[in-house]
């Protein structure tokens, strides 16, 4: 087989930020819309991994450590919200969370 | 992988277990958008996150591995089980999983996907096929390095470890007063 390149690493990026946008726009509960982004993020995660050994330097680790940082964020205030939104409409579909539709 | 950059030892990094780690990740990413219940779900995205640590040994970065699994897959996984477990699992299992307009949304995904492709088929030549060799022995103290700086003064991304340190205060202010019922 031949070596593995930074092409093949981006390639399985794409895949995982692809499955990532389906999980976003498909699905209806929230819980698992929040685990789509966390499959983006890691994706990104990935692509700038690779670039970091493609370059030989560690800039990209650095800031694939800075995504993970927002990540736990984006996680606790998003899942914050969505005990707080389960409270009052007790559903956590995200085609009936439309209370600021008019 | 090119044996010359680690001599001494045999190779780990070859090209099988990059095809088995990134089979792994793609098809546990599958389950997690596809599975009915929330908690296979977050099993199956666990599994993937282990996928893409391995990945990130396999391209000399044990830090960031490391990091990959204590934080994601210890702490934010956790959370994200104890949430599901939180909500009603039941009956959100028994509704429907997709939402109307689910056609457009994997149409939008698979053009996503189909620029990708063609941008790395006919950009390959942006993307050298050099590997360049990390030191991998020495990578937590370089990390460490850049970001809390070396001999007295500040590295690169000191200033931005600070700033991520306030961003999850607010995180931790936020969540919990979300989640408070009277404030």
């Amino acid at each position: 087989m031949a070596d593995i390149t930074t092409l093949h690493y981006l390639v399985v990026a794409a895949a995982l930020f692809v499955l990532g946008v389906i999980g976003v726009l498909t699905r209806r509960n929230v819980v698992i819309v929040l685990m789509s982004i966390e499959l983006i993020l890691n994706a990104v995660n990935l692509n700038l991994v690779a670039f970091s050994r493609m370059w030989g330097n560690l800039h990209g680790q650095l800031f694939a450590i800075f995504i993970v940082v927002d990540a736990a964020a984006e996680a606790a205030a998003g899942l914050g919200i969505l005990i707080a939104f389960f409270r009052n409409k007790e559903t956590i579909n995200v085609d009936e969370i439309d209370l600021l539709k008019w | 992988m090119n044996p010359a950059l680690n001599p001494g030892m045999a190779p780990v990094a070859t090209p099988f277990f990059f095809y088995l780690l990134a089979g792994m990740a793609i098809a546990s990413g599958l389950a997690v958008i596809t599975r009915r219940n929330a908690v296979h779900s977050a099993l199956a995205l666990i599994v993937t996150l282990l996928s893409v640590a391995g990945l990130y040994l396999m391209l000399y970065a044990p830090f960031v591995a490391g990091v990959q699994i204590i934080v994601y897959a210890g702490g934010i996984m956790v959370l994200f089980l104890f949430v599901i477990m939180l909500v009603n699992v039941e009956i959100s299992s028994k509704e429907r999983q997709f939402n109307r307009i689910w056609p457009i949304g994997l149409a939008a995904a698979c053009a996503l996907l189909a620029l990708f492709m063609s941008a790395f088929t006919k950009g390959k030549a942006l993307f050298p096929d050099r590997m360049v060799a990390l030191p991998e022995s020495s990578n937590t103290q370089q990390v460490a390095n850049m970001l809390y700086g070396e001999a007295g003064k500040m590295g690169p991304y000191t200033f931005a470890f600070e700033i991520a340190s306030l961003l999850l205060l607010v995180a931790i202010l936020g969540a919990v007063i979300m989640t408070k019922k009277k404030i």
